[in-house]
């Protein structure tokens, strides 16, 4: 389907997908096996510009947005959803700068990022706080030296492998949600330390730990915003990225309904391709329909947040819910009309049904998003829903 | 630094076809693609224009349809291209390029080195490097494996041997041939494909260069094709039968027997 | 060969100065001043003076033209004072080329107290040219490049022969380029069309799906290279006999500017892959690098020795020294064993002359089947191990 793409995004999307099967292809498997960060490939990404693409040009970057960064995720998510979280993860953490950063911060920090030189995590989730992230400890105490940061997140993409933190910690424990602040911590931090890497059922050659803050004095200038905006912030933020998550849900069924097609195309059995089968078509038939429809989605609420949409919570959580049960549904039927060759490790199909799972948790569990959903629907009173 | 990189657009496949009444190549449905030799030159002059600050031209003698492999080298970090197409040009051998390539090269001027790709998939000869640096009456290192320094008008090579590796030095300007030992050529990167996409990459002509009509293409060329023909091939293996132990069993007696063993 | 200023047209400008690109003029009294040692008459001053105040005298410029060239010459190419196989095989096929023509064969042999020199004699050659000096044993290829040139000049043969080493096919074709004549590499066939007294050079091309026959029909000498083993060297014969004459070389007229630093030998061969009776080959079939060890153990059961063909190499498994095709290695043992291996053309170019050739692949229809002599369709991972076994009892 022609989705009337600018020259520039059809560029986009050309070189992330040939850079996709000419450095990631190859060794995605092994990525997976050693859980191995990629980082020659990180390298090769930021090579190619690709890190420019959601910064504004002023700032050394190329000055896309949601949108073109949505066309590069699922390029990268199509070969291996791994490497492209890794990526996006970028995104995510960077968007508190770009959304609310101050001129001195983006000058300092938006350049290194653009160039790839500096990757960047978001740090929000701990241990008692996940889906209820209004219920997070860390602290943020102000100091004549700065801000005194205490405490652990948990489950931090990119925790490790990222210089540039964005950290969410309260700055006053009396307000609860309404005290807490957007922080940037850099990687050398004194009295800031990881804790072990995270053995995960999917994604595994992207790097999660736990980012744990010991008396870390960071500069007051390393506030994000004004204090108690913390959440404002991080609300704002998610809903810039979920549609990225989302293209990376929708690239991950791509790539799984194309290693179907190929296979299903290819193996007799009762003397004939599997794929001559009516109920292996209508299977492959509707993973077609639900990406494809995934895409639209995705497309379009990204071109809605580009045209400088005010408010879009409902739509990003939209898109990323539909695609990332999308995801799983395709995974899960590719390795099923692959067979026994779906389950095997040789093939790709098995890694691309664990790495769809987490699609449909992090960034907002799927179950979340729907209550968001929910709140929007009864705020209109069921009239023009 | 100023480098030029030869580049020349061949066949995408090399398993091509004759057609049996002309006696020409069917090349209808190949792909051109850039010599992947050549590639490697690209690379390694974008290398080290980043390693001395410099600039890299690509050039390339060939059809008008060759600015779009000229364009892509933009795109992976050459400066600048240029194209050599002329009708002159045409039928041109190893000899004829070298010169053509020679005059174009003393046109650029200000060169510190020309890098060139082993030999093409197409030719196979490996002959237009060497007889460049003879055009040009400068130095020639072939099967450049890795460049080690360039200091103050010298550079210092790794050149790959039958049998392991010389280090060899030599004076600047020079022309080196290169290996696909020496580097991973990168892919394009956005701004590059941006850059590319309105580059000018002028097209010189026999005349622009200062080429003389009797040394470029089949009028310069020296030698010429009389004939071309497939190659015979027949199957002529003896297929062992049997299991694994039989087909070993086999073997070994008839090795015996030749005395091979 | 010579370069002067017009000291009358020159306007001490410095353009000249500023372009020569060894940094050799000076400007001196508002006139030029070249300095002649480093020179090498690449001419970009001369070029680019607008008083037209530089000129240069070159010997070379035209092409060699003419019927007065007589003679098939044989460059007997020697590495560290040994004379290299492929010399005495162009010398074989040179010998059957010199008689048809009804001419005499040469050889030319530049280097530092070369063994055996006279053994060119031996193996046809009707005369030797002996160029001796340390100059030419100090790893650069310019003074090859100058003293061959000049012995052309001044003997005229009509063809010259080089092997397709990877010194033949650096220095030879600047040879050519100097002597602005033709040049055919590779070459895996070379005959002679009586005729118009014309050398027909048949060589590969596309990878060695097509064969083109080359003549040079006016320039001359006809200049070929040949891989090494394409022909079949003759047997010495100690009556046959020839005259050597030792030619003085004329230090001062090269200045070369390249210089051999260092050799680092890869030495993860034990039997020298060129010279070993018997070659075991793996290939991509093998899957992982450690699977080498299959081809490691079946080579050493047969005293042989281990080559790969291109894709092995490429992805770092072993070393290039091991490679086997056209742009490796080409090798004519008694034995080859080819694992694992499709038969790429380009690989076959490398091999396909070794005398018994087996062929050991999963798939029937690989093109390697089609040079093998034995050819045996199976599981590799099966079969090496159990014919390892087998030989070690054998």
């Amino acid at each position: 389907m022609d989705y009337f793409l600018t020259e520039q995004q059809k560029m986009l999307k050309q070189l992330t997908r040939r850079l996709a099967e000419e450095r990631i292809l190859p060794v995605r498997a092994e990525l997976d096996e050693k859980e191995e960060y990629p980082r020659a490939i990180i390298k090769d990404i930021a090579d190619a510009d690709l890190f420019r693409v959601f910064i504004p040009e002023k700032y050394d970057g190329l000055g896309g947005g949601t949108l073109e960064l949505c066309l590069v995720v699922e390029e990268l998510s199509r070969i291996c959803g791994s490497v492209a979280v890794s990526y996006a993860v970028t995104a995510l953490g960077a968007y508190a700068l770009l959304l609310y950063g101050n001129e001195e911060q983006k000058q300092k920090y938006l350049p290194l990022i653009a160039s790839g030189k500096k990757l960047c995590a978001f740090g929000l989730t701990e241990s008692a706080a996940g889906s209820d992230a209004g219920n997070i400890k860390t602290t943020a105490e102000k100091t004549t030296d700065g801000y005194l940061i205490n405490g652990t997140k948990q489950f931090i993409t990119n925790g490790g492998e990222a210089d540039i933190y964005t950290i969410i910690a309260l700055t006053d424990k009396t307000k609860g949600a309404r005290g807490a602040s957007a922080f940037i911590m850099e990687k050398d931090t004194p009295g800031f330390t990881f804790g072990k890497k995270e053995k995960k059922m999917g994604i595994r050659s992207s790097t999660t730990r736990e980012l744990v803050f010991r008396n870390c004095l960071i500069p007051t200038e390393n506030l994000i915003g004004k204090e108690g905006m913390g959440f404002i912030i991080t609300l704002k933020v998610l809903d810039h990225s979920r549609p990225g998550i989302g293209a990376q849900a929708m690239g991950i069924a791509q790539g799984a309904m194309e290693a179907a097609i190929d296979y299903t195309q290819q193996r007799i059995q009762f003397g004939h391709p599997l794929i001559s089968l009516a109920v292996v078509q209508h299977i492959l038939a509707n993973m077609a329909i639900k990406i494809e429809a995934s895409r639209a989605l995705i497309y379009s609420v990204g071109r809605y947040i580009d045209s400088g949409a005010k408010s879009f919570t409902e739509e990003a959580a939209t898109a990323k819910v539909f695609a990332s049960d999308t995801a799983m549904e395709v995974t899960t039927n590719a390795v099923q009309v692959c067979g026994g060759a779906g389950y095997m490790r040789d093939y790709p199909l098995e890694k691309m049904m664990r790495d769809a799972k987490i699609t449909q948790i992090y960034e907002g569990s799927n179950e979340v998003l729907r209550n968001a959903i929910a709140v929007a629907l009864r705020k209109r009173k069921g009239r023009n829903a | 630094m100023n480098i030029v990189v030869c580049l020349k657009q061949v066949p995408g496949t090399t398993e091509v076809k004759i057609d049996p009444v002309k006696n020409t190549l069917i090349r209808q449905g190949i792909k051109s693609i850039v010599n992947p030799f050549d590639a490697y030159a690209l690379e390694e002059g974008v290398r080290l224009k980043e390693r001395y600050t410099g600039k890299v031209t690509a050039i390339s003698m060939g059809p008008p349809q060759a600015v779009d492999m000229l364009r892509d080298a933009i795109s992976t970090g050459a400066d600048e291209a240029v194209i050599l197409s002329d009708i002159a040009f045409a039928g041109a051998d190893t000899w004829a390029t070298a010169y053509t390539l020679g005059k174009a090269v003393r046109k650029i001027n200000n060169f510190d080195l020309v890098i060139c790709g082993r030999q093409t998939i197409d030719g196979d000869t490996g002959q237009v490097g060497p007889e460049l640096a003879e055009m040009l009456g400068i130095p020639f290192i072939a099967y450049v494996s890795k460049v080690e320094e360039i200091t103050d008008r010298k550079i210092r090579v790794q050149r790959m041997a039958e049998d392991g590796y010389e280090t060899i030095e030599t004076t600047l300007p020079a022309v080196i041939t290169v290996v696909k030992e020496i580097n991973i050529p990168r892919l394009p990167s956005f701004r590059g494909m941006t850059k590319a996409k309105t580059a000018q990459v002028p097209t010189w002509k026999a005349e622009d260069i200062g080429a003389e009509k009797e040394n470029v293409g089949l009028a310069g060329s020296a030698t010429q094709v009389v004939k071309i023909f497939f190659p015979k091939i027949v199957q002529t293996a003896e297929m062992l039968k049997g299991d694994a132990e039989t087909q070993i069993n086999s073997l070994v007696a008839k090795l015996k027997e030749a005395k091979l063993i | 060969m010579a370069i002067y200023v017009d000291k009358e047209k020159c306007t001490g400008c410095g353009s000249c100065q500023e372009a020569c690109p060894f940094g050799l003029i000076d400007i001196i009294d508002e006139k030029a001043n070249i300095k002649i040692e480093g020179c090498t008459l690449c001419g970009v001053c001369s070029d680019g003076c607008s008083f037209e105040a530089i000129r240069i005298e070159r010997e070379i410029e035209k092409a060699l033209i003419g019927d007065d060239h007589r003679g098939v010459w044989v460059f007997a190419e020697q590495y560290r004072g040994e004379i290299r196989s492929v010399a005495y095989e162009l010398l074989a096929k040179a010998r059957a080329l010199a008689a048809t023509l009804e001419t005499g064969l040469s050889a030319v042999c530049l280097g530092q107290n070369v063994n055996h020199v006279e053994q060119l004699v031996a193996f046809g050659a009707d005369k030797i040219y002996v160029v001796d000096d340390p100059i030419f044993a100090d790893g650069s290829e310019d003074p090859y490049v100058f003293e061959l040139v000049r012995l052309i000049k001044q003997y005229k043969p009509e063809i010259v022969l080089a092997g397709a080493t990877p010194f033949g096919r650096s220095f030879f074709p600047r040879v050519a380029a100097q002597l602005n004549t033709g040049l055919t590499a590779d070459c895996t066939g070379l005959d002679i069309d009586t005729e118009k007294r014309l050398l027909l050079q048949t060589r590969p091309t596309f990878g060695g799906n097509i064969m083109a026959t080359i003549i040079c029909p006016v320039k001359r000498p006809q200049m070929a290279t040949v891989r090494p083993r394409v022909f079949k060297k003759n047997v010495p014969d100690a009556s046959h006999k020839g005259e050597t004459i030792r030619v003085d070389f004329k230090k001062a007229s090269v200045t070369s500017k390249t210089k051999l630093l260092n050799f680092i030998a890869d030495l993860t061969e034990r039997v020298k892959l060129e010279d070993a009776d018997i070659v075991v080959a793996g290939g991509r079939g093998l899957g992982k690098p450690e699977n080498f060890k299959l081809i490691r153990d079946l080579a050493a059961a047969l005293n042989g020795a281990v080559a790969s063909s291109r894709p092995p190499v490429d992805e770092g498994w072993i070393p290039y020294s091991h490679q086997v095709g056209q742009t490796g290695k080409t090798v004519c043992p008694k034995l080859y064993i080819a694992v694992g291996i499709s038969g790429a053309v380009q690989h076959l170019a490398g091999m396909q002359t070794a005398d018994c050739i087996i062929a050991i692949n999963d798939d029937p229809n690989a093109p390697i089947f089609q040079v093998a002599t034995y050819g045996i369709v199976g599981d590799l991972f099966q079969i090496v191990p159990l014919l390892t076994e087998k030989l070690k009892n054998a």
